[in-house]
C-alpha cells in the first residue's frame, strides 16, 4: 500500500547548510591537529606489528587438530567433518590402532588427515560437528604458500599447529 | 497381496492403528504392519531366519474380537467388530494375524514399551560410535534417535566385554556393541547350515562366541556382518575402510558364478570398498557367498592395462584398430578363430557374433568353459556368468568348449594364424606359450596381463564388469542388468565399443552409438530379447528362458 513519506519541515538554520559544514570542518581541524601532535596512529607496520593480542577468543582461525594430555591424537578419524566440510578441503585415511600401542582401545586413528587451506573457508562446522573434540580453529590466519601442494596441511602440520588441549574428553582415560 | 496359487488364500479382516485392512492367512503380524504402511521396529526378527521373540523391540497392542456369550463377534456402530484389547504388549514378530484382529503399533503404551526396551539396550552399550563400522546404518542409531532418550539413567560401571575379537577370518567381534538378538547364531544354524557361533555366560555378561574349538570360516560367515542390527558383527576386510555414507551405491550383479546373485556395489571417488548382497528373492534371497563378494580387489590393480598396444609399443586407439582390421583382412577366413568368453555381456557377445559374421569365421569360435563345485546354496558349479547368452548368441554349443579341441589342433597344424580372444587367456584354453609364439597374429581384449598378452600382436585394454553397463543370462534363464560404479582406468574402453570399432574397421559403418542401440540391435534380432531394453530389465531381471528340469533352486535353500 502506498504510504506518503511526510517532508519536514527545515529551519532556516537547516535549509542554509552553512553550520552543518562548519561543525563538520571542525571535527576534520580536531583530528588533524591530533595528527600534528602525534597522538593518533593511523598506519601499523603489518606484518612486523600485529594486532593478535587483541583478538576474541572466538576468533576462527586455520583448523588444527590437538593431543590430549597423554599425548594421544584425539581424532578417531570419524570422518565427520570431511562430510560435513561444505567446501570439501578435508581428507581423511582411516586406519587401526596397532595392538602394541598404548591407544590400542581407541582402536581407530587417522592415518593421513589433509585439510586443503585453499579450499578451507574457516567456518569451523568441523569443529562443531567433532564428536571427540579433536579439531579446533586456532587463530592463525597467514596461511601462505608458494605452492598448491604446500597448502595442503599434512597431520604433521595440524597437530604441530593445534598442539595439546588437556581436558575434554575423557572416555578414553583409564577408570579410576 | 494376491499369490498365484490354486486354491484360493483366505483373506483375514485385521484393524491396525484404527484402519480395516486384508491380509492373507499366515501373515505375521509385523509383515502386516509394515503392508498396512507401519513400520514396527525390530532386532531379532528377520523375514529370513525363524522367530525367536528375543528383542522385545517389536511390542505391539492387541485385541481381538469382543464376543457375546453365544460366541458371535459383537458388532460396533460402524458395522465392524468391536475389539477387547489386551492388557498387556504383546510381540508382534512370532504371531500371525487372526480374523478380526486389532493392533496398535503407535499407542502411548506400545511407544512407550519401545522408549523402555531401548532404554536397557543401550545400559551396556558403549558409545563409540565415532569408531564403529555400524555408524550410518545401524539400527539402534535409528531407533535410538525415535525413541532413545538424551542421557543414560545409568550410574553403575558399564559391563566390559572382549572388543575386536577375531571370530573367523573374515569377521570381526565387538561383544559390547552386541544385544544380543541371536540373529547371527540363527543365520548359521538356519541357512549356512554350520552351527558354530552360540552364546556363553549369564546375564549381563551373555555374548557371543564361537564354538571352542571351531572358527566363523564358512563362506557364507559375511552375511552374519550384513544382519547384525548393530555393529557387534563387522566385515575384518571392510573394516575402518570408509565411513558408509561415503559409499555411492550401484545395484548391479555378482560375475563369480552362473547364479548371478543381485548385489549392491559401495564405492566413492571411483574406488570400491564393499560388496553387499540385494533382495532378489527368485536369485539369491538376501545372501552372497564371501567369496563372491569379496573378490574385486583385481580391478584395481595396479597392472591394469590402460594403453592399447601393438607388439608391445603404446598406440593410440585410431592406430590399435586400425592394424587389428588390416591383420583380420589380410587373411582367409579359415585361418581365424575367435575365443569369446562367458563373462562378456549379452551386447558384447552381440556385437562379437556380428564380427564373427564379418569375419565370416562360422563355427571356429567357442567360449572356455569354467567349472567348479557347486556348494548347494548360492554357488553355482558354472563359474561363467553368462554361458546363457553365449549359447542364445550362438557364440558356443550346447557342450560350451566344445570346439576348442579342434581349435588347438588347428593352431599346433597350424591351419589356425589369427586369434582373437575377448577377455580370455589362451593357455587355459589348452595352448602353451610356444604355440602362442607360432602364431601369426594375436588380438586380445583385456583388463590384466596373463600369459597370452605378451604375445598378443593388437592389444586392446577394455573395462572390467564393475565398470560397464549390460545385460547377463544367469543358469536360471533370467536376464539381469549390470551397472558402472567406476571408471575404467586410463585410455581403457568399454568392451562394446572396441568391438563396435573393429566391426567398423573390418566391414564399414554400423550406426551403433550407444549400449542402448547396441541392446536395440539385439532385442530385433534374437527372440530372447524381443520387446525389451536395458531399462525394462529393471533391477531384479526378467525371466527371458524357461527351466527345462527343475532343479533345486539355490534361492530355495537359501531359505
Amino acid at each position: 500500500m502506498a504510504y506518503v513519506v511526510p517532508r519536514p519541515n527545515l529551519t532556516w538554520k537547516e535549509k542554509i547548510y552553512l553550520p552543518s559544514i562548519v561543525a563538520g570542518l571542525a571535527i576534520t581541524i580536531k583530528h588533524l591537529k591530533r595528527m600534528l601532535k602525534g597522538e593518533t596512529k593511523v598506519v601499523m607496520q603489518y606484518p612486523e606489528e600485529k594486532w593478535d593480542a587483541h583478538m576474541p577468543e572466538h576468533y576462527r582461525g586455520a583448523p588444527t587438530l590437538v593431543k590430549d594430555e597423554h599425548d594421544r591424537e584425539r581424532c578417531v578419524a570419524c570422518q565427520l567433518c570431511e562430510f560435513i566440510c561444505p567446501p570439501r578441503a578435508i581428507t581423511i585415511t582411516p586406519e587401526e590402532i596397532p595392538a602394541e600401542s598404548k591407544f590400542a582401545k581407541v582402536e581407530k586413528r587417522p592415518k593421513e588427515f589433509e585439510i586443503d587451506m585453499i579450499r578451507c573457508i574457516y567456518c569451523g562446522l568441523c569443529e562443531e560437528v567433532c564428536p571427540e573434540q579433536a579439531i579446533f580453529l586456532r587463530k592463525d590466519y597467514a596461511i601462505t604458500g608458494t605452492t598448491r601442494a604446500e597448502m595442503k596441511h599434512d597431520k604433521a602440520k595440524l597437530y604441530e599447529l593445534g598442539g595439546v588441549m588437556k581436558g575434554l574428553v575423557h572416555k578414553w582415560n583409564p577408570k579410576k | 497381496m494376491s499369490t498365484e496359487t490354486a486354491a484360493p488364500v483366505q483373506m483375514l479382516n485385521v484393524q491396525v492403528d484404527g484402519v480395516w485392512h486384508q491380509f492373507p492367512k499366515g501373515t505375521r503380524v509385523i509383515e502386516a504392519c509394515s503392508q498396512a504402511g507401519k513400520y514396527v521396529p525390530r532386532y531379532c526378527y528377520h523375514p529370513k531366519l525363524s522367530s525367536p521373540g528375543n528383542c522385545r523391540m517389536c511390542l505391539v497392542e492387541m485385541g481381538m474380537p469382543k464376543m457375546t456369550p453365544d460366541r458371535k463377534p459383537v458388532v460396533g456402530a460402524d458395522g465392524k467388530p468391536e475389539i477387547a484389547w489386551i492388557p498387556r504388549p504383546q510381540i508382534s514378530c512370532a504371531q500371525d494375524v487372526a480374523e478380526g484382529m486389532g493392533i496398535r503399533t503407535d499407542s502411548p503404551m506400545a511407544k512407550e514399551c519401545r522408549q523402555g526396551v531401548m532404554e536397557f539396550l543401550l545400559i551396556n552399550h558403549p558409545l563409540d560410535c565415532p569408531i564403529c563400522d555400524q555408524a550410518g546404518e545401524c539400527r539402534l542409531q535409528e531407533f535410538s534417535v525415535e525413541y532413545g532418550q538424551g542421557e543414560s539413567r545409568f550410574l553403575e560401571h558399564k559391563v566390559k566385554k572382549p572388543k575386536n575379537v577375531e571370530l573367523g577370518p573374515r569377521v570381526t567381534l565387538d561383544a559390547e556393541r552386541c544385544i544380543l538378538c541371536t540373529r547371527c547364531i540363527r543365520f548359521m544354524k538356519e541357512v549356512a547350515h554350520d552351527d558354530v557361533l552360540g552364546i556363553v555366560d549369564r546375564g549381563s555378561y551373555n555374548s557371543i562366541a564361537c564354538h571352542p574349538e571351531r572358527v566363523l570360516d564358512n563362506n557364507y560367515s559375511l552375511n552374519t556382518v550384513d544382519i547384525c542390527p548393530v555393529g557387534a558383527l563387522t566385515s575384518t576386510d571392510f573394516r575402518f575402510k570408509m565411513r558408509v555414507w561415503f559409499l555411492k551405491e550401484t545395484k548391479t550383479v555378482d560375475v563369480n558364478c552362473g547364479t548371478g546373485s543381485n548385489i549392491t556395489i559401495g564405492s566413492r571417488e571411483n574406488k570400491i570398498y564393499r560388496i553387499t548382497p540385494r533382495e532378489n528373492n527368485d536369485v539369491n534371497g538376501v545372501w552372497l557367498p564371501d567369496s563372491h563378494r569379496l573378490n574385486f580387489k583385481y580391478v584395481a590393480d595396479a597392472h591394469r592395462l590402460h594403453q592399447p598396444t601393438v607388439k608391445g609399443q603404446p598406440v593410440e586407439w585410431r592406430t590399435a584398430i586400425a592394424i587389428a582390421a588390416e591383420v583380420l583382412k589380410s587373411k582367409p577366413s579359415e585361418q581365424i578363430w575367435l575365443l569369446a568368453s562367458g563373462r562378456q555381456t549379452n551386447e558384447e557377445l552381440f556385437l562379437t557374433t556380428r564380427l564373427v559374421n564379418a569375419l565370416n569365421i562360422k563355427k571356429q569360435h567357442d567360449i572356455l568353459p569354467r567349472n567348479g563345485t557347486a556348494d548347494g546354496l548360492l554357488i553355482a558349479a558354472d563359474r561363467n556368468p553368462n554361458t546363457n547368452g553365449a549359447k542364445v548368441l550362438g557364440l558356443t554349443t550346447s557342450k560350451p568348449g566344445g570346439r576348442l579341441k579342434k581349435f588347438v589342433e588347428g593352431v599346433r597344424a597350424g591351419t589356425i594364424k589369427v586369434v582373437i580372444t575377448m577377455g580370455e587367456d589362451l593357455t587355459k584354453a589348452g595352448l602353451t606359450e610356444e604355440d602362442l609364439a607360432k602364431l601369426d597374429a594375436i588380438i586380445a581384449l583385456d583388463i590384466l596381463p596373463n600369459k597370452t598378452t605378451p604375445h598378443a600382436t593388437v592389444l586392446l585394454p577394455a573395462s572390467a564388469w564393475v565398470e560397464k553397463r549390460g545385460s547377463m543370462i544367469n543358469l536360471k534363464g533370467r536376464l539381469q542388468r549390470l551397472n558402472r560404479a567406476v571408471n575404467a582406468p586410463g585410455e581403457a574402453h568399454d568392451d562394446w565399443e572396441i568391438l563396435r570399432d573393429l566391426i567398423q574397421a573390418v566391414s564399414g559403418s554400423n550406426g551403433l552409438y550407444m549400449i542402448e542401440d547396441v541392446f536395440k540391435s539385439l532385442a530385433a534380432e534374437v527372440k530372447e530379447f524381443a520387446g525389451l531394453n536395458l531399462s525394462k530389465i529393471g533391477d531384479l531381471g526378467v525371466q527371458v528362458i524357461q527351466e527345462k528340469t527343475p532343479e533345486p533352486e539355490p534361492a530355495e535353500a537359501a531359505k
